[in-house]
């Protein structure tokens, strides 16, 4: 027997995947659901869709919230819907808890939602490295690291036993003793260090749309690869017609405008590899994105510096063309004709958010 | 076809219901009687996209609702404890995967809405058999997938949904006209009434004066005259007589729709009545609901080995953020800080008078009006005239509020104020209507070209231009006319229409 829900779920896959009514196509919205990892909040794309209503916008509206701050404090950007409150609920009544998430449940999260391979490292074993795990409790440490359940335990189990316990007047007051950390233990294990070299097309010709995707799939990449090293480096590195090296910030901020010039951001990972990452001993990564517009005599320079040395020292060379609006995209066609050589360049077409994870299972899933 | 869900309660749980049903009863709790449903994961997911109800008609809106509800949850992201519907008997869910003391303090909670949904004013004139409207409208729209097809009814409930909060929840309360009497009002008069009241404006005069002071040729332009200024009135006439808030009636009324799409737009705007109570009082039926949990089960459910547990659980439902008010946190508190008030005696003239902050803080005339005060609360109040009556300078200091605006420069939205006035005016703006724009039909016979016309009254916060040109182009589709709706863009009075191939905006 189906369920009725199996019907609608189906139907609204169909939509989302534009088969049908393809007047709802422009309400198909993205990255609605929200993990958070630390203080930041990231983006999981899932698609959802719309329905067009009178709503407010965001000029002149506001709403009541509740801390710290003084007036004019900004206290962030608001969802496009700016109706900050008043969202109440015309369904249901049913109570709605969000979690917080460790970067390490986000990376196996991803890596079941595509079913990545684990990476097998090369490097050297002998090296070994230090792995701290908080997976123990102490009765000393700081306090940012106090197990409250168990100091709580502690000190309800001594005031029942000292008969201090009044269960009419439940108060409860941990003394010292009772006060219990939470505490690490060191494993060691062979090193094995990874590399990433970001490189992004800042050209006039990539939009914004376009380097928030290349900024998710970043961050998805990042995550992974995180959670499969101990040691991860990371370089950014920035093009139009010249390169230059960056730190993260402003990798995902820079615009420039202008021609573009490929092979000048292969020249600066190279020197980047050669004074950082002795290619022996490093697992190396390169993550390529643009829209595939390049000076056309810039392409067999390219070439030349791909395959000797760029894509013998990686793990994987990714490349992934972001469409754009502007873009030519002729840049991807010269890279498919070196493609069969060598199985560690990877190529991918991202057409818009939702090729986000379609793409990073191309890049993530042969476990290199 | 809906799967049965129904199992057996665990006779853990079917104690622990019994336990706090007479814990609640003896508070003087009043619910309709409660049905508890255990479900998995798939299955609370399913019933939360249907809004808590096993048989809804077929809409892809709810597949793509139960899809993110799976998937944040099985990411981790969120977490539905409970649901409970508004209907005679309540049903409420359970998830199987909750640990026991979550169980007893969702058992609690959902008392506490029971009790709610049942005394409430505002939900007075909720349908109490709802579960079986709901299937009942399946059954309709079914039919209807299977007379015009599925794509065509689809595609009529997108464009009706686009509407669905175009109604007067007040309307239920109010009786705008006296009652039809069943015979019409002209049927009281005699047939030749209608030729004397028409054509006699003066009174006959003798034979011989008649000519002369009621000369024919005069009597004749009067009555031209007449017929001219009737045809006149006729033709400027605009319907409706005053601005009309429930748009969706007025469609049901006047709108050029088919047999099935008229039934499908009247089951839309069923449901939206339905569901409109719950949006006007999510903070007092969710503070209920956490008033009655934290007193059932800090006093009576309880066990030693659960305290943390519940701690935990209880204090991320009543976090705060500053993006927005948790509706949990401040109903709770004003449920607590009114009941404090009312029992010391902290009300009325001569407290507001006071001016000693020593007398004020000792104050206590020990009257113990608290309980009996939010029990009448809960009966006549919703979110708006409870905040209106009850938040005071005090409470906003102690929970830290502040009104916050967006700022046009920084793209932000900011600390606006922490001035206790403009904190309740902001927070009344934005349960108002659930903060979203008011709509009324104000001229459907529009250029006497029968356009549909509707303005949005002002009130300091402008439409988000492209949704309403998406919810014009839906509108059009019901009205088969043009259609317009008269707002503020940029502080000038602006129209924005559509005529079923073109969008235009343009200054009033």
């Amino acid at each position: 027997m189906t369920r009725s829900i199996d019907r609608d779920s189906q139907r609204f896959k169909e939509i989302v995947r534009g088969k049908v009514r393809q007047g709802l196509k422009k309400y198909i919205t993205h990255s609605e659901m929200l993990g958070r990892k630390g203080r930041e909040v990231v983006s999981i794309p899932v698609p959802s869709i719309d329905i067009p209503h009178f709503r407010h916008g965001k000029k002149g509206s506001g709403g009541v919230g509740q801390g710290e701050g003084e007036v004019g404090q900004p206290i962030g950007k608001g969802q496009d819907e700016g109706d900050g409150q008043g969202q109440a609920g015309d369904e249901a009544g049913r109570h709605v808890r969000e979690a917080e998430l460790t970067l390490e449940e986000l990376a196996q999260m991803l890596g079941e939602e595509l079913h990545l391979p684990r990476i097998q490292p090369k490097g050297d074993e002998n090296l070994r490295t230090i792995r701290t795990r908080y997976n123990s409790i102490s009765p000393t440490g700081p306090k940012s690291l106090r197990h409250f359940k168990r100091t709580y335990k502690r000190a309800l189990r001594r005031m029942i036993a000292s008969d201090e316990y009044d269960p009419r007047k439940p108060i409860i007051i941990p003394t010292r003793e009772d006060e219990r950390f939470r505490s690490w233990t060191d494993e060691s294990l062979p090193e094995a260090n990874a590399a990433i070299l970001y490189i992004m097309d800042v050209s006039g010709s990539m939009t914004d749309e376009q380097k928030a995707i290349v900024r998710t799939e970043a961050f998805w990449i990042d995550t992974w690869l995180q959670s499969q090293y101990d040691g991860l480096q990371r370089r950014y590195i920035v093009h139009d017609a010249v390169a230059h090296e960056v730190d993260e910030d402003t990798f995902y901020r820079t615009r420039e405008s202008g021609g573009t010039r490929i092979s000048s951001a292969y020249v600066k990972a190279q020197q980047i590899i050669e004074r950082d990452f002795p290619v022996a001993q490093w697992n190396i990564y390169i993550f390529q994105f643009s829209d595939g517009d390049n000076w056309g005599e810039d392409n067999s320079n390219c070439m030349k510096l791909l395959q000797d040395p760029l894509i013998p020292s990686a793990n994987l060379f990714c490349y992934g063309q972001v469409e754009s609006p502007y873009g030519s995209g002729d840049y991807l066609k010269e890279l498919k004709k070196i493609q069969g050589k060598w199985d560690n360049l990877i190529l991918s077409e991202i057409k818009d958010r939702d090729g986000i994870y379609e793409s990073i299972r191309t890049f993530l899933g042969k476990g290199k | 076809m809906s799967i049965s869900t129904y199992r057996a309660l665990p006779p853990e749980i079917q104690d622990i219901q019994a336990e706090m049903e007479a814990h609640a009863r003896a508070y003087g709790l009043d619910c309709f009687e409660t049905i508890f449903e255990m479900l998995n994961l798939e299955e609370l997911c399913m019933f939360a996209a249907y809004g808590g109800f096993p048989t809804r008609y077929p809409h892809w809106r709810f597949g793509a609702e139960y899809d993110e509800l799976l998937k944040t949850h099985m990411y981790g992201l969120q977490r539905i404890y409970e649901m409970v519907i508004n209907n005679d008997p309540c049903y409420a869910y359970l998830l199987n995967t909750n640990e026991l003391s979550d169980q007893k303090l969702v058992i609690a909670h959902v008392y506490g809405h029971c009790d709610f949904f049942k005394n409430n004013a505002w939900f007075s004139h909720t349908n109490r058999k709802m579960l079986n409207q709901m299937a009942n409208h399946a059954t309709r729209i079914t039919r209807y997938v299977e007379r015009v097809g599925y794509e065509k009814v689809e595609e009529f409930i997108d464009a009706c949904l686009s509407l669905e909060d175009l109604i007067d929840p007040h309307s239920v309360h109010i009786r705008r006209q006296p009652e039809i009497s069943p015979v019409p009002h002209a049927a009281l008069l005699r047939e030749d009434d209608f030729e004397y009241l028409q054509q006699e404006s003066r009174l006959p005069a003798k034979g011989y004066l008649q000519p002369f002071i009621n000369p024919p040729e005069v009597l004749q332009k009067e009555a031209e005259d007449r017929h001219k200024a009737e045809e006149e009135r006729e033709r400027k006439r605009s319907f409706p007589d005053e601005p009309q808030r429930d748009v969706l009636l007025f469609l049901l009324q006047h709108a050029p729709l088919k047999d099935w799409q008229h039934d499908i737009l009247s089951i839309i705007r069923d449901e939206a009545y339905y569901f409109a109570p719950q949006g006007q009082t999510k903070i007092m039926n969710e503070g209920w609901a956490c008033f009655w949990h934290t007193t059932l089960m800090t006093r009576h459910g309880l066990t030693d080995a659960e305290v943390i547990d519940y701690a935990d659980h209880h204090s991320g439902t009543v976090a705060m953020s500053p993006q927005r008010i948790n509706p949990y946190k401040i109903g709770l508190e004003l449920f607590r800080d009114i009941e404090e008030r009312w029992n010391t005696g902290r009300f009325g003239a001569e407290y507001d008078h006071c001016d000693d902050r020593e007398t004020k803080r000792k104050w206590d005339k020990q009257l113990g009006l608290g309980r009996e005060k939010i029990f009448e609360i809960r009966k006549v109040h919703n979110d708006v005239t409870f905040i209106d009556t009850y938040l005071t300078a005090e409470f906003c200091e102690k929970h830290k509020m502040f009104s916050f605006a967006y700022n046009d420069d920084s793209e932000n939205y900011e600390i606006a104020s922490r001035e206790f006035v403009e904190i309740k005016q902001q927070l009344l703006n934005s349960l108002t209507n659930h903060g979203r724009p008011f709509i009324y039909v104000v001229d459907a016979n529009h250029r006497n070209r029968g356009e549909l016309y509707l303005a949005h009254r002002d009130q300091g916060v402008e439409l988000r231009q492209d949704y309403a040109q998406d919810t014009l182009t839906n509108l059009q589709k019901l009205w088969a006319r043009p259609v317009h709706i008269e707002t503020i863009i940029d502080d000038q009075p602006a129209v924005i229409s559509f005529d079923g191939t073109h969008h235009q905006t343009k200054p009033k």
